[in-house]
């Protein structure tokens, strides 16, 4: 593989495609919805469990995509979970900056941890939509909206 | 094929760097790349007269229209319609067959008329069918095909009932690439007395289309895929039914006389191309069916049909990768899935590579549902690839399965 590639498809993404955490769904779930890139066919489905002072106390996803949609998904879900509703928005808002390459030096780089694995994901302009999908629904779920189209 | 070297200097867009790695375009299922004698044709028109057709008297306005008509008369020879008065210029096969299907709907689809179509149809000639059972209550059936891909044309006979219509099938699948036997199917339809549409869309680029062999009544393409630009197409129509098919579209250019009360139509193609037409784009792809008509299409089938078997060989030895389409009858497309590894991660390391391939659905949802799929890869030849790419290709994949099952 060229450099350029393994820049994309660092180890940690490679690994949580292989081992998504958080994989699977949870039933009855407080919230829901679904997320679909109508383009590609990536396709999931995010349930999350959350405390009536807003907590997000258990959260699983499932469905199928490629290897960067399938990775943000896990890191998104190892992220929210013990995290506020507000924390996770807000989160959702950096993930956006960081993988669009609109993250200037010293905004919120160091909240991010392992998300900055993304960070070079902006060389690619079709795959971004691949990686904030998962974030998309974590927002449709938060919302109580249904779905979230990477294309709307 | 004759010298592979001195056609790919036709097409500039061959001796690009893509990721610092020429660029292997196997994207010609989606479009095909352009000769310079194509875009020279069309700046020719732009740059030396630029006029609109069949309403001027002055000399600017007499040469477009001759250069235009011209390509009609290069139409019919191309597909082989006995008249050039039976080739509609349009804007692509999508609104090709809106139009067919709007024209067809006003003229003899009522209320639980049934149309046909196939299980491997292009979003193309589905939504348009769809669009009429909504708004008119006709039925849409539809020709199954067996897990090869090939359709299971015995049932054909079966499908038709006194209620059925039209038949609307694709010669030539653009997800799969299964030639399908038109002319069987042709036959079978018109034995019932259903009009029948072919959309010759991928087809047309891959082999020699001969329209009174197939007895089709209607056939539509786009010039983009058979190394024309973008924005024109083809209906070519039996001139007995264009005399009694009713315009999908009004306006200008269609017309022999408009008053108040009543309009009449003109006669011949002219009536079914409202408005001013797309000159510099039929004058282009006049230019592009002299092209592939000079390379000979039996020889671009033959040498595009080895680049086929060469890349289906090799491929078969990846670990956990899946042919979709095993048709016995195909055309130079590889559609495939890897285990464990998601069409749109092969599309970009394969690009890192200056690979052009396309993955996704291909616009044929259905076909995938069938598959059970979500998408697949698809490498689509012709006659300016060589097997050196092919191997390279293969490589590549090689490699890429390797990446992501360790």
């Amino acid at each position: 593989m060229q450099q350029s590639e393994e820049e994309l498809y660092k180890q940690l993404i490679l690994e949580h495609n292989k081992k998504p955490r958080n994989f699977g769904t949870l039933k009855p779930c407080t919230h829901l919805a679904e997320g679909f890139n109508p383009l590609c066919g990536d396709h999931f489905w995010l349930y999350l469990n959350c405390t009536d002072d807003g907590v997000i106390e258990d959260v699983k996803f499932t469905g199928e995509g490629c290897a960067i949609s399938k990775a943000s998904s896990s890191m998104m879900t190892e992220f929210a979970k013990g995290k506020t509703l507000e924390q996770a928005l807000a989160m959702g808002e950096l993930f956006h900056k960081l993988v669009k390459g609109e993250l200037r030096e010293g905004e919120g780089q160091e909240g991010l941890g392992k998300l900055k694995v993304f960070a070079g994901i902006w060389q690619y302009p079709a795959r971004v939509k691949c990686a904030v999908l998962a974030w998309h629904a974590l927002r449709a779920a938060i919302n109580n909206e249904k779905q979230a189209s990477t294309e709307s | 094929m004759q010298n592979i070297k001195l056609i790919r200097e036709d097409f500039p867009a061959l001796s690009r760097n893509i990721n610092g790695k020429p660029l292997i375009y196997f994207d010609n299922a989606a479009t095909t790349l352009k000769p310079k004698s194509v875009v020279a044709a069309m700046d020719d028109y732009y740059l030396n007269g630029a006029a609109n057709i069949h309403r001027g008297v002055h000399r600017l306005s007499i040469e477009a229209t001759d250069k235009y008509e011209n390509v009609r008369k290069i139409c019919q020879k191309f597909i082989n319609a006995r008249s050039e008065q039976e080739i509609i210029f349009t804007s692509g096969t999508t609104l090709g067959l809106n139009s067919l299907a709007l024209s067809l709907a006003v003229q003899k689809l009522s209320h639980g008329d049934e149309v046909i179509v196939s299980a491997m149809e292009h979003h193309a000639n589905i939504v348009p069918w769809q669009l009429l059972r909504e708004r008119k209550g006709i039925v849409l059936k539809v020709l199954p095909m067996n897990d090869k891909g090939e359709l299971e044309t015995q049932h054909l006979e079966a499908l038709i009932s006194p209620r059925t219509k039209v038949l609307s099938c694709v010669m030539t699948s653009n997800s799969l690439g299964t030639i399908n036997p038109v002319k069987h199917i042709t036959a079978v339809a018109h034995a019932h007395g259903l009009e029948v549409i072919i959309d010759a869309a991928q087809a047309v680029a891959h082999g020699s289309i001969d329209v009174q062999d197939i007895d089709c009544d209607y056939l539509v393409f786009s010039g983009h895929k058979v190394y024309g630009p973008t924005g024109v197409g083809v209906i070519y129509g039996k001139e007995e039914k264009l005399k009694a098919l009713p315009p999908a579209l009004g306006g200008g250019d269609m017309i022999f006389s408009v008053t108040w009360e009543k309009t009449i139509f003109a006669d011949g193609p002219v009536r079914f191309e409202a408005g001013t037409p797309p000159i510099a784009e039929v004058i282009g792809l006049g230019a592009a069916l002299e092209y592939f008509m000079a390379l000979g299409s039996e020889n671009v089938e033959r040498y595009e049909s080895t680049l086929l078997k060469r890349a289906q060989a090799a491929v078969k030895r990846i670990g956990g990768l899946r042919i979709i389409g095993e048709a016995k009858e195909k055309v130079g497309i590889l559609s495939f899935v890897i285990d464990g590894v998601h069409p749109h991660d092969i599309g970009t390391l394969l690009d890192g590579a200056g690979i052009a391939v396309r993955t996704g659905h291909h616009c044929t949802q259905p076909v995938m549902a069938f598959f059970g799929i979500p998408a697949t890869t698809r490498a689509s030849f012709s006659f300016y690839n060589t097997p050196e790419e092919v191997d390279f290709f293969v490589e590549k994949l090689t490699e890429i399965q390797k990446f992501f099952s360790t």
